[in-house]
C-alpha cells in the first residue's frame, strides 16, 4: 500500500456486513418530532422583544451607487434602524474558507454594498423594525440612487474591469501532467468538444434565516437558525466582530435541506449579529422566496472546450480542456473551490496518461456561485461523459465498450494521479469499476433494451438509452470529534462536530455508537450543530459526515465500551474479555447465565463521588477524534431509458438506475433516499432548473412558477443498486460519502440516451436539455 | 397599509384561538405568530410549494394564499392536530415507516395533503395520488416514499376499519 493511505494499526474495523443495527434500514430517530409539527427551524425561532431585519436589495445589475436615502425609512411606524454601508464600514468583506487563491481577496463582497451595486439582489441597506411586516413597509421607502453601468453576463467574454487595476478574471486554475502536447501530436484522432451546463442550484424548501441575540449577562453572541459549519463560522464572526470565540456560540435547529448552499457565511448573518451586539435586541431575519434566489449561492454554470487525444482502440492518450467557470458577481466563502474540483475530478474514473486543464474563474453581474451537491462534478461529469461518447462515436465503438476500455482496473487500486483537489492528492482509495459496470448492464437488461428499443424506433417511437460513470469524493478531512457519555440511568448522549442539514446523521450516528457499545440506537441523544457542547469540528458538507463524524463515532464508543467492561469487570470479578454488552447490560460473552450489571449502575459507580474513581477523572465518557488525509472515493453509473415528444420536445424517463459503490451502507434505507432525492435534483439541473437573465442582467427566474424544480409528475421510478464491494482502506467503517452520487451523472446519463433517441450523437451539448431545443434538434435530425 | 386591527376568532384543530391582526395578515403567519402553531411552514409565499398547505373545512389550502381573516368561522386543521395524545397518526406512521421526509420542511404541508386524501379518496388510483401530490415541493427525497407512506396509511386504515 502506497503511503497515506495505510490505515493506523491499532484501529478496530468494523466486519463487513450487516451488524446487529449498522447496515440495517431502521427507522430515523429524527422523524417523531417533524411528523407533529414540533420541529424547531430557522422562522420557529423567537425572542422576546426581538426586532425583525428586512434587506434592501439592489435592483440593477451593475452600477455606481450614488446614494442611499433612508430618512423615510426612519421615520416609519416600528422602525428602529435603518443601515447603509457607512454603518458597517468597520465590518471587513465576507472571507473565504476554502481553497484560498491568492489575488481573491479583493473580490470578496461588502456586507452591504459600497461605491457599487454588482448584481440584482446584493445588499444595500438594512431596515430594523418591530414586526415583520412593518420592516418591509419601511424598506420599500428607502430610496437607491445608482448609475448604471455595462453588465457583464457571460464568462466567456473577454474580460471586464472589477475595480481599478483589477479585471472579472481573478485566478486561472491551472493543473497539468504528462506529456500533454507530445500524446496529441502522436494521436490516432482528436475529438473537440464544446459543452456548457447551466446555471441552478439547490434551493431547499425552507429559505436561510439567521436569528441574533447579545446576552449582556454572560457575554455571549448567540447566532440560531444555522447550519452545516458552525465552528468555522463562529471563528470568522468572533473575529469580524472584533470578539473571542468563547463569546460567540451558533446553534442548529432543524435545517430544512442544506445541499451546499444553507450554512455558508452569508451578509446577512454577520448583519443580524452586529445588529444585536449594537441595538442591544435580538434580531430575526428571515429570507423570502424571491430573496433566495437572488441571494442565496447560485452553482453549476460552466463552458468548457475541451479535447481529447485517442489512440485507435480508443484509449484516452490526454486531455487538455479550458473551461470558463462563472462565478457572478463576488468571490464567497468557497474561493475557487468548484472550479478548483472541477478541474480535478474532471478525469473521473478513467485511465489518463497526460492532462491539462484551464479554469477561467471569471466574475459576472450576477449572483455569487458556490458549491451545490455534487460540485464540479455535475458539471465535468457531463462534459467527459459526452468526450467518451464522442469518441466511441468517432472511432465506431460501442459506448460501453469505449468506457471499459478506459476504466481504471481494481488490480491499479489504489490509483494515485498526479493531480490534487481541496488541498489533497487525489487517490481513488479503492473500487472495482468495470465490476460495478457489469452488475448495472445486468441489472437494467442493458441488452435485451438495446433491442426493444430498436423495435420500438422502427415502429416510429423516438426512444433512446445512454450511460454515464461518475467517480465522487467523500469524507474530506482533516479531523473531528465525537464525545460519548453514559449518564447515571444508562441514557446515551454522543456529541458531535457535525452538523444535520436533514439527511439523517442523528440515525446513522446512533447506529454507529449503538453497534460499538450495545445499546438501542434510538435511545441515543446525538447532539450536533453547536459550539457550546463542542470546542471543535468541521461540520456537514462534501460527503463528510458519515466518513469522519461516523468514524470518530466508532473510536469513541469502542473506548466508552472498554471503560465500561473494565468498570464491570471489577464489580462483576470477572475479566472485561469474557464480557459483552447486549440491550444496555454488561453481562457474559458467553451466554452462560451469571451476574450482570447495568450500564446506569456502570456509570454510577464512575460518577465523581464514588471511592474507586478518586484520583481518577470520573464519568463513563471518552472522546475520540478522527483524522483523515485523504478523501475516500465513491463510484457508480447511471443508465437512463427515455422517450421523446416529437411533437412537444419534452423528454419522459422510462426507466432509471443508479448504481453507486459506497463502501458500506450503515442504513440502506437512508442511502437509496439520499439516492433518490439527489436524483431528482439532478433530473433538475438535466431537464428543467435553469437561472435565466434579460440582457440587462434583471433574473427572470425568482419564482417557484419560472424555476421549476421537478415534482412528482416529473419523477420516474429509480432503481437503486447499491454495491458494498470496495470498502474504504482509510476508516474502520469502510465506508465513503452516499450524498452525491445520485446527482453527479444525470445530466450526463439524459444527454447520451436524448442523442440515442434523436439518432444525433453529439446532438446535446448544453444543460438543462429544454423542451424547445429538443423541439430544434428534433427539426435538424428530419 | 391599513392600521384598522380585526379581533377575530380562529377554529384550529377544534380549538377557539381569539386573535387580534390587520387585514392583511396571512393566515400562515397568523398561525404561526399568533397562534404559536409552527408546524405549518411557508416555503414559497406564492402559493406553488404548498409547505403551508392546512385543511379549511376539510380542503387543502394554501395558508400563504389566505389572509386569517378569511379563515373566520370556518374549521382549521394543521399538522399539530394530526397526532392524538402524542401517539402518531396512521399516516405519521407511514411517513416514519417510509422514509418519506429527510429534512422534513415539507412534511407537513404533504401530511395535509394526504389526510385530505385519505378523508375524501382513500382508493385513488396511483395516478390520481400523483396528480395530487404534484401540487406540493419536496427538495430531500424525490416523492417515491411519499406516495408510497400515503399509500400505506389507505391500505392500513382500510384494514383498521375492515376489522
Amino acid at each position: 500500500m502506497m503511503d497515506g493511505i495505510t490505515p493506523e494499526a491499532a484501529r478496530h474495523i468494523l466486519p463487513a456486513g450487516p451488524g446487529k443495527v449498522v447496515g440495517r434500514g431502521v427507522a430515523r430517530i429524527e422523524d417523531g418530532p417533524l411528523l407533529r409539527g414540533e420541529g424547531r427551524f430557522a422562522a420557529d425561532v423567537n425572542f422576546p422583544r426581538q426586532l425583525h431585519m428586512r434587506v434592501v436589495r439592489a435592483e440593477l445589475a451593475h452600477a455606481r451607487l450614488l446614494r442611499v436615502d433612508a430618512s423615510a425609512a426612519r421615520t416609519m411606524p416600528g422602525v428602529v434602524a435603518v443601515w447603509t454601508a457607512e454603518d458597517v464600514a468597520e465590518i471587513p468583506p465576507i472571507p473565504f474558507r476554502a481553497t484560498k487563491v491568492r489575488g481573491l481577496e479583493p473580490y470578496c463582497q461588502p456586507v452591504l454594498a459600497r461605491d457599487r451595486l454588482r448584481y440584482v439582489g446584493e445588499p444595500v441597506a438594512v431596515v430594523f423594525a418591530d414586526d415583520a411586516y412593518r420592516a418591509e413597509d419601511a424598506a420599500e421607502m428607502v430610496v437607491v440612487e445608482a448609475e448604471e453601468l455595462p453588465v457583464l453576463l457571460d464568462a466567456t467574454a473577454p474580460p471586464a474591469e472589477f475595480a481599478p487595476g483589477l479585471d472579472t478574471e481573478p485566478t486561472v486554475v491551472r493543473k497539468e501532467y504528462g506529456e500533454v502536447g507530445a500524446a496529441f501530436r502522436a494521436a490516432h484522432a482528436v475529438v473537440e468538444l464544446e459543452l456548457s451546463v447551466g446555471r441552478h442550484s439547490g434551493v431547499p424548501l425552507e429559505t436561510r434565516g439567521a436569528i441574533a441575540r447579545y446576552d449582556a449577562s454572560s457575554d455571549v453572541l448567540e447566532l440560531h437558525g444555522t447550519a452545516k459549519k458552525q465552528h468555522w463560522n463562529r471563528d470568522e464572526i468572533a473575529r469580524l466582530l472584533g470578539r473571542p470565540p468563547n463569546g460567540v456560540h451558533l446553534f442548529e435547529g432543524h435545517v430544512g435541506g442544506g445541499f451546499g448552499v444553507r450554512g455558508e457565511l452569508y451578509p446577512e448573518d454577520l448583519l443580524v449579529c452586529a445588529a444585536a451586539l449594537r441595538l442591544r435586541r435580538p434580531i430575526k431575519w428571515i429570507e423570502d422566496r424571491r430573496e433566495h434566489f437572488v441571494a442565496t449561492n447560485h452553482s453549476r454554470e460552466q463552458h468548457h472546450r475541451i479535447r481529447a487525444a485517442v489512440d485507435a482502440e480508443g484509449r484516452l492518450l490526454a486531455i487538455d480542456d479550458a473551461f470558463f467557470h462563472d462565478q457572478g458577481a463576488y468571490v464567497r466563502t468557497h474561493g475557487a473551490r468548484v472550479a478548483d474540483l472541477a478541474a480535478g475530478m474532471l478525469p473521473g474514473p478513467y485511465r489518463l496518461p497526460a492532462y491539462r486543464v484551464a479554469g477561467h474563474f471569471r466574475l459576472t453581474n450576477k449572483t455569487p456561485a458556490a458549491t451545490y451537491r455534487a460540485p464540479g462534478r455535475f458539471e465535468t461529469t457531463f462534459v467527459r461523459e459526452r468526450l467518451m461518447d464522442a469518441i466511441a462515436h468517432r472511432l465506431g465503438l460501442d459506448p460501453v465498450e469505449v468506457r471499459r476500455r478506459n476504466l481504471v482496473a481494481a488490480a491499479e487500486m489504489p490509483f494515485a494521479r498526479p493531480l490534487d483537489t481541496l488541498g489533497t492528492d487525489i487517490i481513488l482509495d479503492s473500487g472495482d469499476y468495470e465490476g460495478l459496470l457489469d452488475k448495472a448492464l445486468a441489472r437494467f437488461g442493458w441488452d435485451a433494451m438495446q433491442e426493444e428499443l430498436a423495435a420500438r424506433r422502427a415502429a416510429g417511437e423516438c426512444v433512446g438509452a445512454g450511460l454515464a460513470f461518475f467517480v465522487e469524493k467523500s469524507g474530506l478531512g482533516p479531523s473531528d470529534g465525537v464525545r460519548i457519555s453514559i449518564d447515571a440511568t444508562g441514557a446515551v448522549e454522543l456529541v458531535s462536530g457535525a452538523a444535520s442539514v436533514g439527511q439523517g446523521v442523528e440515525t446513522v450516528l446512533a447506529q454507529i455508537c449503538a453497534e460499538a457499545l450495545g445499546v438501542d440506537y434510538a435511545r441515543v441523544r446525538v447532539v450536533h450543530g453547536r459550539t457550546d457542547r463542542i470546542e471543535f469540528g468541521n461540520g456537514a458538507h462534501a460527503s463528510r459526515v458519515t466518513v469522519m463524524s461516523g468514524s470518530a463515532t466508532w473510536e469513541a464508543a469502542l473506548a466508552v465500551r472498554e471503560m465500561a467492561l473494565e468498570t464491570a469487570g471489577t464489580l462483576l470479578q470477572l475479566p472485561p474479555s469474557e464480557l459483552t454488552i447486549a440491550e444496555g447490560v454488561v453481562c457474559r460473552a458467553d451466554g452462560a447465565t451469571g451476574p450482570s450489571v447495568t450500564l446506569a449502575e456502570v456509570a454510577r459507580r464512575m460518577g465523581p463521588n464514588a471511592p474507586e474513581m478518586r484520583g481518577r477523572t470520573p464519568g463513563l465518557t471518552a472522546e475520540r477524534w478522527f483524522w483523515s488525509d485523504h478523501m475516500a472515493y465513491p463510484y457508480g453509473v447511471h443508465l437512463a431509458q427515455l422517450r421523446i415528444d416529437r411533437g412537444t420536445g419534452a423528454v419522459t424517463v422510462e426507466r432509471y438506475l443508479v448504481a453507486n459503490d459506497i463502501g458500506r451502507a450503515i442504513n440502506p434505507v437512508l442511502v437509496e433516499g439520499q439516492i433518490r432525492g439527489g436524483f431528482a435534483q439532478g433530473l433538475g439541473g438535466a431537464l428543467f432548473e435553469e437561472f435565466r437573465y434579460d440582457p440587462q442582467g434583471q433574473p427572470l427566474s425568482t419564482t417557484f412558477a419560472d424555476y421549476l424544480i421537478p415534482t412528482i409528475a416529473e419523477m420516474p421510478v429509480v432503481d437503486v443498486l447499491i454495491a458494498e464491494d470496495a470498502p474504504s482502506p482509510l476508516n474502520p467503517l469502510g465506508v465513503k460519502g452516499a450524498g452525491e452520487g445520485g446527482t453527479n451523472a444525470v445530466g450526463a446519463a439524459f444527454a447520451a440516451a436524448v442523442d440515442d433517441a434523436l439518432r444525433r450523437p453529439g446532438a446535446v451539448t448544453s444543460l438543462p436539455i429544454l423542451p424547445a431545443q429538443v423541439r430544434r434538434m428534433l427539426d435538424g435530425a428530419a | 397599509m391599513s392600521d384598522a386591527m380585526h379581533d377575530l376568532t380562529l377554529t384550529l384543530n377544534g380549538q377557539a384561538h381569539a386573535i387580534r391582526v390587520e387585514a392583511r395578515r396571512t393566515l400562515a403567519d397568523a398561525l404561526r405568530e399568533d397562534c404559536g402553531l409552527t408546524g405549518t411552514h411557508l416555503g414559497c409565499e406564492h402559493g406553488v410549494c404548498g409547505a403551508c398547505t392546512v385543511l379549511m373545512d376539510g380542503q387543502p389550502v394554501r395558508a400563504c394564499l389566505l389572509f386569517a381573516v378569511q379563515a373566520e368561522g370556518r374549521a382549521i386543521r394543521t399538522v399539530e392536530g394530526l397526532a392524538k395524545g402524542g401517539a402518531l397518526n396512521p399516516l405519521q406512521r407511514a411517513f416514519a415507516e417510509n422514509h418519506a421526509l429527510q429534512c422534513g420542511y415539507c412534511t407537513p404541508g404533504f401530511l395535509m395533503l394526504g389526510t385530505a386524501i385519505l378523508e375524501t379518496d382513500p382508493g385513488i388510483s396511483d395516478e390520481a395520488l400523483v396528480e395530487a401530490l404534484s401540487s406540493n415541493l419536496c427538495r430531500c427525497t424525490g416523492y417515491a416514499n411519499i406516495a408510497r407512506a400515503i399509500r400505506a396509511a389507505a391500505d392500513a386504515m382500510s384494514t383498521e376499519g375492515a376489522a
